[in-house]
């Protein structure tokens, strides 16, 4: 159930990453990775955030959780301002966050058993003493839909789907507020990616989680998220409820993006509009001025070179930065 | 032509064996035929063969980066298979190169064709990778997941790309992929694939309206669209594909993921059927898979 409690509130946040040439190793610019994303998340609720690779979004979502010293900005998480804490009282707030990795092949430890990953975090944080432990561990297998017995096993012995379900058991041991899933699902084939997305809406209801959802599949995102931010090169662009976003897109990426997407109905796919983008999405080191999307964007005017447009809510909730829409 | 199918159900081995490319030893290919204008690939010469492979048969790989040669410029690359199989000269292969990269699409083709690989991002590489299977006029393209490592603005701009010179040269395109969606908009007529053989093929329309097989149903459903309402249930294949190191020959290999199965699917297994004009299914049910269609 979404609430109206604001669990997540991401102000201003940005992340630079500085980049380094010469033999002095001196800095000669920055890659702005995140540049001034503001948005928020509310209890029970699931955002989605997508754009194209470079874009920003998997930085969005590790600055966070403070896996990056965020260079200015402020994340508010439970009423208290991440950005600030250090030490002991992160680490005990990081008991409310988890993390879902894109790739399960590369994020379980290959010498671990299956017991073992999913059982760390308990013994990290101190949540179980004894004989608790295995009993704990089996319940969070069952609740991924693997068997218990399975724990003895290690990682090679899973297949894709099932490897991604431990991850997803790990990251629910801690009992997290807020899992930042990142995209969970893109590594898998589709009948596994369904398995796995029905899994997780259904932990969601069960568990009252609330996730952000980073992916780059706008189906998938559509799919299990209440409201979308769309992404390019460090900037959100516009956001908005799910159904709005895909039933009226406004601003002219979102637009292209969304009819990038082939449906898999000859018949419907065969009488959409499609617009076609030019060109690559240019390097974040060195972005365009003005709206970073001019160059591409087929309705620039004179104003998108010079200044950059801020993000406007133009009603219910629906908040985009072009020039070129108005309420 | 599309084949789709998920990972390690034989989409790119079945390419490959087009091309004589599978390595020997573990690979053997075992029976069958390749018939290509008019002559069996499978009992040609070594020779003629190489003839063939680049010249009148050409593949795009998934994966442009390992593809390309980073330590020759484009131009190089791109000019060996026109000095090879069409005998033109040095001067003239590296005008027809630059000649290709407009052709696919590059900007300031004449400059960039001295460029190595790179300088070029993922989905210019990806270009230069159709310019060459291109260079030859080839009558057959086998494209293997072209468009799998690149972002989603990007795969359209390179499917129109090889959809617009399919119709300007009438190249045949065999298209390799796992997106439901790049079938629908670009196949004429598809074939699915599980486990190592085929389960239904057909054309397109009838492929996704009237499908005959159970696992094409479950494959369709388990996507989520973007033009439905949100909210609709996901429908799930359950279980995993087969191992196909120890696939039973004796029985449908679906038959353990099927929500049609019957006694008849674990006893024998079903070969192609026709079912309907150009559509074949191998499924012992394939007249009840309508009922599983209406209750999804």
């Amino acid at each position: 159930m979404v609430s109206d409690n604001v669990l997540v509130d991401v102000k201003n946040l940005k992340m630079y990453f500085p980049v380094l040439a010469g033999v002095m190793r001196s800095k000669v610019g920055d890659v702005k990775a995140v540049d001034d994303v503001t948005f928020n998340i509310r209890q029970g609720e699931t955002l989605g955030l997508v754009g194209e690779s470079g874009c920003g979004k998997t930085t969005t979502g590790r600055a966070i959780l403070q896996l990056y010293k965020i260079t200015a900005g402020r994340v508010i998480f439970m009423g208290s301002e991440l950005n600030t804490l250090q030490g002991e009282p992160l680490r005990k707030m990081r008991r409310n966050m988890q993390l879902i990795f894109q790739d399960p092949y590369a994020s379980l430890d290959p010498r671990m058993t299956a017991g073992d990953i999913v059982g760390e975090p308990l013994l990290v944080h101190g949540l179980v003493k004894g004989k608790g432990y295995e009993e704990q561990v089996s319940e969070l297998l069952r609740m991924v839909e693997l068997e218990p017995r399975m724990s003895v096993r290690y990682p090679h012995e899973f297949s894709g789907g099932q490897r991604q379900r431990l991850g997803i058991a790990r990251a629910l041991a801690v009992r997290p507020k807020f899992i930042v899933c990142d995209e969970p699902v893109s590594a898998l084939d589709v009948s596994i990616q369904a398995q796995i997305i029905k899994l997780l809406m259904r932990l969601r209801e069960e568990m009252n989680l609330t996730y952000l959802f980073i992916a780059h599949d706008l189906s998938v995102v559509r799919h299990i998220s209440d409201r979308v931010a769309v992404m390019y090169l460090g900037k959100i662009m516009e956001i908005t409820h799910s159904d709005e976003l895909y039933d009226n897109p406004l601003h002219p990426y979102t637009q292209a993006l969304l009819s990038a997407v082939p449906i898999p109905s000859p018949q419907v796919d065969r009488k959409r509009k499609r617009i076609l983008l030019s060109g690559d999405v240019p390097s974040p080191i060195n972005p365009p001025r003005g709206c970073h999307f001019h160059p591409r964007c087929s309705l620039a005017i004179d104003a998108c070179k010079d200044t950059e447009p801020g993000l406007n809510d133009i009603g219910g909730e629906h908040w985009v930065a072009c020039h070129r829409v108005s309420k | 032509m599309a084949l789709v199918g998920e990972s390690a159900c034989g989409k790119s081995v079945s390419a490959l064996s087009v091309m004589r490319l599978i390595p020997y030893p573990p690979g053997i290919i075992v029976g069958g035929q390749v018939i290509f204008e008019g002559r069996d690939i499978l009992k040609v010469s070594e020779d003629d063969i190489r003839h063939i492979r680049g010249n009148k048969i050409a593949m795009i790989f998934q994966e442009p980066t390992t593809s390309l040669n980073p330590v020759l410029t484009v131009s190089r690359q791109l000019s060996e298979a026109l000095e090879l199989h069409q005998g033109l000269d040095k001067a003239h292969a590296s005008e027809k190169a630059a000649e290709l990269l407009r052709l696919v699409g590059i900007p300031d083709a004449e400059r960039r064709v001295s460029d190595y690989p790179h300088q070029f991002s993922g989905g210019m590489q990806q270009r230069i990778m159709i310019a060459m299977a291109l260079s030859c006029n080839p009558s057959l393209l086998i494209a293997d997941e072209p468009t799998t490592s690149v972002d989603v603005t990007v795969q359209a701009q390179l499917l129109e790309v090889i959809n617009s010179l399919r119709t300007q040269f009438g190249t045949a395109v065999i298209i390799i992929t796992h997106n439901l969606g790049v079938v629908a908009r670009y196949a004429d007529s598809v074939n699915v694939m599980y486990a190592g053989r085929l389960a239904e093929r057909g054309p397109t329309d009838a492929i996704y309206n009237q499908p005959r097989h159970p696992y094409t149903v479950g494959l369709i459903a388990s996507v989520p669209r973007l033009d439905l309402p949100r909210r609709h249930d996901l429908s799930v294949i359950e279980g995993l594909p087969p191992n196909l190191a120890r696939l039973p020959r004796s029985q449908c290999a679906f038959a353990s993921r099927c929500k049609l199965v019957v006694a008849k699917c674990r006893e024998q297994r079903p070969e192609l059927e026709q079912v309907g004009k150009d559509h074949w299914s191998a499924c012992f049910r394939h007249n009840d898979v309508q009922q599983l269609l209406e209750a999804s």
